[in-house]
């Protein structure tokens, strides 16, 4: 029964590893980049880390807690990185493909539009460039 | 079962690590690539647990907390590299 229970942990936690870096390689934007492993690694490390646990604790006698640590370390890390990671993004202005928010006021709406047609092409002829500027909203 | 199990898993893992280490060697920008290096440090402890419980052996658990540690200080002080233009002011 164990053994069953620390085979699906283990392959669900590989499967989702593999989920993760497979988003990291193949999604577009860097911001999609970032939403990847930054959730599907954690939860597939930890539960690796959880039938780890289990199966030492199985073995063993007493249970053991070191995965309960690198679980612990690495829930309160991967936020703070990731949110670092989203900060120096934007700090550098990377290329994203969400729409920016347009201002909403009545009678510059037609001009902010054709403001917003006229920079896209830019944008997007320079995607893997790191420093286009972007237009303040 | 679990003798089964664990070489899939580890191949997974380790396709993970191969992806992730191709986008750091071909990631357009700099965020790209610390991410990428955040995510195989990450992969490398999901491989270092599933090699623990194959050999039955404790010994990687300290190997792990120590790359989770280190991974962790690295990716703070390149992301702070890039925020500020400099680690410690």
């Amino acid at each position: 029964m164990l053994e069953y229970l620390l085979s699906f942990l283990i392959l669900t936690g590989a499967t989702l590893t593999f989920i993760g870096s497979l988003g990291l390689l193949r999604l577009k934007d860097f911001y999609m980049r970032l939403h990847g492993p930054t959730k599907a690694t954690t939860l597939g490390v930890g539960s690796l880390l959880i039938a780890s646990a289990l199966f030492f604790s199985s073995r063993n006698a007493g249970i053991s807690l070191h995965e309960i640590l690198i679980t612990v370390f690495l829930v309160i890390t991967a936020p703070v990185s990731a949110h670092l990671l989203a900060k120096a993004a934007l700090h550098l202005n990377l290329h994203s493909f969400a729409k920016m928010p347009v201002k909403s006021t009545k009678g510059e709406e037609g001009a902010d539009d054709d403001a917003m047609d006229t920079q896209t092409p830019e944008e997007k002829s320079s995607s893997s460039d790191t420093h286009v500027p972007r237009k303040p909203v | 079962m679990l003798d089964s199990v664990i070489p899939i898993a580890l191949g997974l893992v380790t396709a993970a690590v191969a992806m992730s280490f191709w986008r750091l060697m071909c990631g357009p920008s700099m965020p790209d690539r610390i991410l990428a290096l955040d995510t195989l440090y990450i992969n490398t402890i999901a491989l270092l647990m599933l090699l623990g419980i194959h050999l039955g052996s404790a010994l990687f658990f300290e190997a792990a907390l120590l790359i989770a540690l280190m991974g962790f200080i690295g990716t703070v002080a390149l992301c702070k590299y890039l925020l500020r233009g400099d680690i410690i002011e």
